[in-house]
C-alpha cells in the first residue's frame, strides 16, 4: 500500500496522531506554543468520525482532572500544554500516577520561570523527569526530535501507558511544535469499546459494576503499611521501565573524543554541529535521549572510559547534565552549553560552546 | 456481627442492599450517613446501580465508595466536575454523580464546578453544605455563617475579613446549563421524605440529556460545630435555614 504522506506542524501532528491513535477523549485548554493541538483537532472534528470526544476546558487543573476521569474508564485520554499549563497538572498528574490510570500529556516547553515567554526552550527537565508532582512517583517521558515522532510519539505513548498503567508524558519545544514537516501517516485505529478495554487490559476501569465487584479508582490508602507497599509497587514498575524502555539514538559515537548529548530540538543542532566538528578534525558524536525517564545511564557508563568528556547541549542552565554527571560519576568531566529563556542555540553557537567549554580542555 | 434472625412479618425497614456492610467513619449524628442511605435508595430503586457511577471529594465522603455499591473514582480536592465531566464524556449512558462538601465545591473547586454548570454536563451534584470544612478538623469554608465560630475564626466570622456566607446554588441556578437546582435537608423524617424525592429527580432530569442537577443538603456537623447531634439539628434549624432557605430555587425541562 502507498504510504499516505502530509505536510504538517509539530502540534498539528499531534492532534492527527490522536484520532488516529483511536483516542478517546482530549481535554485541552489553549497556551501558546501548542493551541494549534485544539484548533486542529475542533477542525477535524472527530467526533463525527472515531466518536472521539474533544472538550476546551475552563484551565489546564480541570483538563487533567477530565483526563483523571476519561482514564478511569479505561479510555485512551489525553491532554497537552506548555509550561505554565503543565505546572497546574502538578496535582492531578501525581493523582493519576497514585491511581495508576494511563495517558498521554504534551508538554511544548516555553521558557520560563513564571509566565516568562512564548518562545522555545527546554526548562521542565527536572519537572517531567523528576517533579511532575509531589509524592514518589515517575511518568514515562519521550523527547521527539522531528514532527514525525510527534505523530509516533502519540501512539508509542499510549502503548506504554497501558503497558504501565502510567501517565507518558512527550516532553517536546516550541521550536519541534512550531515548525513544518514531512509526515508519514500510519494507518488509523479503531476506538476500543468497553469490552475490549477489559479483555485487553483487565477488569479494573469504571465500565459500570454489571456482573462484577464494584471498580474503584482511587490513590488513597490511609493506612501507611498499605500506601508503602503501594509505593513498592510503584517503584518496581518504574524499575521495569529503566530495564526495559530505554531508547536513544547514538551518531557518530564509536570512535568520538567528545559526545556531546541533546534531545529535541537541541539534538537535530547538534547532529549539525558533529558534522562541523568532523570536517575540522574533532572526533565529536552525539548522544539523542529519546526517552528521558527511563534515562539512558547505561550506554553513558559504558562509553564513559573512551570519551575525554561530555557536554550537555539543552535550552535550560543544564539541567539534563546532572544526570549525565550522575552515569558517568564526578570524576568525568561533563560541561553543558545552552542558550536559554526563550533563546534559541544555532549550530555555530553550540559548536563554539563545544570548543570552549570542552574541546580547549584537552587540545 | 452476628446475623440478627428476622421475621419477615415484623420486618418494617432494612438497611438497602446497595449500602455496604463496611464500618462507616462518620461521626454519630452528622447528616452523610442518612444523605447516603437515601442516595443508595434512589439508586436502587432507579434500577440503576450497574450504571451508576459516583466521584467522591476530599473531605468526610472522601471514603464514600467504600460505602454505596457502585463503580466510583476518588477525585483530588475540588475536581470532583472535572472528574465527573471526562467520565461523562466518555460514557454518556452512565449516570454519573459527584457527592462534594462546601470547601470542597465552594472555595477550592469553585472554577470546576460553576464550569460544569454552564457547559451543561448531564451529572448530578449532591453538594453536602454543612457550613465549615468537617474533616481537617472544622475551620471556616465559603459558607459559615456570619459570627459562627470555627478553628479559623475563634471569635467568630467577621465579614470584614472574611466576607459573607457563599450561596453557590443560587449561582448555579443562574446558569443556563443547569436544569434543576434544589435546597433539601434530612433534620426530620418529613424533610428525609421530601429531600429524597428530590434527589430521584436530580438524578433522572440529567439521565435525560436536560443538563446538570444540583442538590444541596444544609447539613450538620455536629463534631466540628462542638455540640451534641440534638443541639446540632437545632442550631441548623435555627441559623442554618434563614441563611439558606429549603426548597427548589430552579425546575426546567
Ligand atoms: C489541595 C488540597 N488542599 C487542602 C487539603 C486539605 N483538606 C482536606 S478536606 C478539606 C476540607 C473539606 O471540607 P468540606 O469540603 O466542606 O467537606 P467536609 O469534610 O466538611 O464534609 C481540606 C481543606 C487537601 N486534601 N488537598
Ligand atoms: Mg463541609
Amino acid at each position: 500500500m502507498k504510504k499516505e504522506i502530509k505536510l504538517m506542524k509539530g502540534n498539528e501532528a499531534i492532534a492527527e496522531a490522536a484520532v488516529r491513535a483511536g483516542c478517546d477523549g482530549y481535554f485541552g485548554y489553549p497556551i501558546t506554543p501548542q493551541t494549534e493541538v485544539i484548533e486542529t483537532l475542533m477542525e477535524l472534528r472527530p467526533w463525527e468520525t472515531t466518536g472521539m470526544v474533544v472538550v476546551q476546558s475552563e484551565s489546564e487543573t480541570a483538563s487533567i482532572n477530565m483526563v483523571y476521569g476519561a482514564a478511569a474508564c479505561g479510555h485512551k485520554a489525553m491532554t497537552t500544554s506548555s509550561s505554565p499549563g503543565i505546572s497546574l497538572m502538578g496535582e492531578g498528574l501525581s493523582y493519576i500516577a497514585g491511581a495508576e490510570l494511563p495517558c498521554v500529556v504534551v508538554n511544548v516547553q516555553r521558557g520560563g520561570p513564571g509566565l516568562g515567554t512564548i518562545q522555545p526552550s527546554q526548562a521542565d527537565y527536572f519537572q517531567a523527569t523528576k517533579a511532575g508532582g509531589h509524592g514518589d512517583f515517575n511518568m514515562l517521558v519521550l523527547a521527539p526530535n522531528s514532527v514525525q515522532e510527534m505523530y509516533d510519539f502519540v501512539g508509542l505513548g499510549f502503548e506504554l501507558a497501558f503497558k504501565y498503567l502510567n501517565p507518558v508524558m512527550i516532553l517536546s519545544d516550541g521550536v519541534i511544535g512550531q515548525m513544518m514537516e514531512k509526515v508519514v501517516v500510519g494507518d488509523a485505529v479503531p476506538r476500543l469499546t468497553d469490552e475490549e478495554i477489559v479483555e485487553k487490559y483487565g477488569d479494573w476501569a469504571l465500565t459500570g459494576k454489571k456482573n462484577r465487584k464494584r471498580n474503584v479508582v482511587t490513590s488513597l490508602e490511609l493506612e501507611p503499611l498499605r500506601q508503602e507497599k503501594v509505593n513498592h509497587k510503584l517503584q518496581a514498575k518504574y524499575q521495569r521501565m529503566r530495564e526495559e524502555e530505554v531508547r536513544y539514538e547514538t551518531i557518530q559515537c564509536e570512535d568520538a573524543d567528545y559526545v556531546m548529548v541533546a534531545y529535541g530540538a537541541s539534538a537535530r543542532m547538534s547532529a549539525k554541529v558533529v558534522e562541523m566538528a568532523r570536517e575540522d578534525g574533532y572526533k565529536v558524536g552525539l548522544l539523542r535521549p529519546i526517552t528521558l525517564f527511563p534515562f539512558p545511564t547505561e550506554v553513558l557508563r559504558e562509553m564513559r572510559d573512551r570519551v575525554k568528556g561530555f557536554l550537555s547541549v539543552e535550552m535550560s542552565a543544564g539541567q539534563m547534565k546532572e544526570d549525565i554527571q550522575l552515569a558517568v560519576g564526578c570524576d568525568a568531566v561533563v560541561e553543558n552549553y545552552g542558550r536559554y529563556g526563550g533563546v534559541v542555540h544555532t549550530p555555530g553557537e553550540i559548536y563554539e560552546g563545544l570548543k570552549e567549554k570542552l574541546i580547549s580542555k584537552f587540545e | 456481627m452476628a446475623e440478627v434472625e428476622k421475621i419477615k412479618e415484623n420486618l418494617v425497614y432494612a438497611k438497602n442492599r446497595l449500602l455496604t456492610n463496611e464500618v462507616m467513619h462518620y461521626c454519630p449524628g452528622c447528616s452523610h450517613g442518612t444523605i447516603h442511605k437515601l442516595i443508595a435508595e434512589v439508586i436502587d430503586e432507579m434500577g440503576m446501580e450497574d450504571k451508576a457511577v459516583g466521584i467522591s471529594p476530599v473531605g468526610c465522603g472522601v471514603l464514600a465508595y467504600n460505602y454505596i455499591d457502585c463503580d466510583w473514582a476518588e477525585s483530588a480536592h475540588g475536581r470532583a466536575c472535572a472528574v465527573a465531566t471526562g467520565i461523562k464524556r466518555m460514557a454518556p449512558d452512565k449516570m454519573v454523580f459527584t457527592y462534594q462538601g462546601d470547601g470542597d465545591l465552594a472555595a477550592i473547586g469553585t472554577g470546576e464546578t460553576i464550569h460544569a454548570c454552564n457547559r451543561g454536563e448531564n451529572i448530578t451534584i449532591i453538594y453536602i453544605n454543612n457550613a465549615i470544612y468537617g474533616m481537617t478538623g472544622g475551620q471556616m469554608s465559603p459558607t459559615t455563617l456570619v459570627g459562627q465560630r470555627t478553628a479559623t475564626t475563634p471569635q467568630g466570622r467577621d465579614v470584614n475579613l472574611h466576607g459573607y456566607p457563599f450561596k453557590i446554588s443560587e449561582m448555579a441556578a443562574m446558569l443556563d446549563g443547569t436544569c434543576y437546582v434544589t435546597r433539601q435537608a434530612v433534620n426530620s423524617p418529613a424533610n428525609v421524605r421530601k429531600a429524597k424525592k428530590a434527589l430521584r429527580k436530580a438524578f433522572e432530569k440529567p439521565m435525560k440529556g436536560q443538563g446538570l442537577a444540583l442538590i444541596e443538603f444544609v447539613s450538620t456537623c455536629n463534631s466540628g460545630w462542638k455540640m451534641s447531634p440534638v443541639a446540632a439539628n437545632q442550631w441548623m434549624e435555627e441559623n442554618m435555614f434563614p441563611e439558606y432557605p429549603l426548597g427548589d430555587l430552579k425546575e426546567r425541562e
